[in-house]
């Protein structure tokens, strides 16, 4: 475990999590969660854990982001917070 | 001081489980409630896979595990060079009870949307007072 690139990947884990709870618009928060998944998947292949890892970026990172996705696209971007 | 620093895994796990439970308490769109679900849910596994971790260890595959002819049994395997599979076994099976929970919140949310036109929590409270 490399700590400079832990404590790095952790710093942005946290900044796109922060970001996908107050940016408003819908889409841009997908995406952002989308991207804070993919952190989560780096940081586990860090760990040791490769196989969280892959699961983490199909499931996680791919298929979740197409759930919000098409979940706002059916209903609506705007949001008030 | 030097725990704590060191530790500083799990500072970040709660952290984001803070971020996560605020989004699902303080938020007002329904998607953003789901979002914070989510983050609370990785937050948890994040703190799981912390604690399989170990400095100097390699990923949990046994080297020298089926040897060719002479090999075999004679290599001594340490669980100290290797990390804990057992939590990460464990979080793979949260992983996809998690996107099964999501999918369904979403499904939800769509119904609540065709329903009251709206995924404002305070308008949809509003117009079930009004009937």
């Amino acid at each position: 475990m490399i700590w400079q690139l832990d404590l790095a990947i952790l710093t942005l884990v946290v900044i796109a999590g922060i970001g996908a709870i107050t940016v408003k618009d819908l889409l841009g928060a997908a995406i952002l969660f989308g991207a804070y998944s993919f952190m989560m998947c780096l940081l586990w292949s860090i760990m040791g854990a490769v196989d969280v890892s892959f699961t983490e970026a199909s499931v996680g990172a791919g298929a979740s982001t197409v759930f919000f996705v098409a979940a706002v696209f059916r209903t609506t971007r705007r949001t008030k917070d | 001081m030097q725990m704590l620093v060191a530790k500083y895994n799990y500072w970040i796990y709660i952290t984001l489980m803070m971020i996560g439970l605020y989004a699902m308490i303080a938020k007002n769109n329904l998607v953003k409630k789901i979002v914070g679900m989510s983050i609370f849910q990785t937050a948890i596994i994040l703190f799981y896979v912390s604690i399989g971790a170990k400095r100097g260890a390699t990923i949990p595959i046994i080297e020298h595990g089926h040897g060719e002819g002479h090999g075999a049994g004679t290599h001594m395997v340490h669980a100290v060079d290797y990390i804990n599979p057992l939590p990460h076994v464990l979080m793979l099976t949260a992983i996809v009870v998690a996107v099964a929970t999501l999918g369904v919140a979403l499904a939800l949310a769509i119904r609540v949307y065709n329903r009251y036109n709206t995924l404002e929590e305070d308008e949809i409270l509003a117009q079930i007072r009004e009937k």
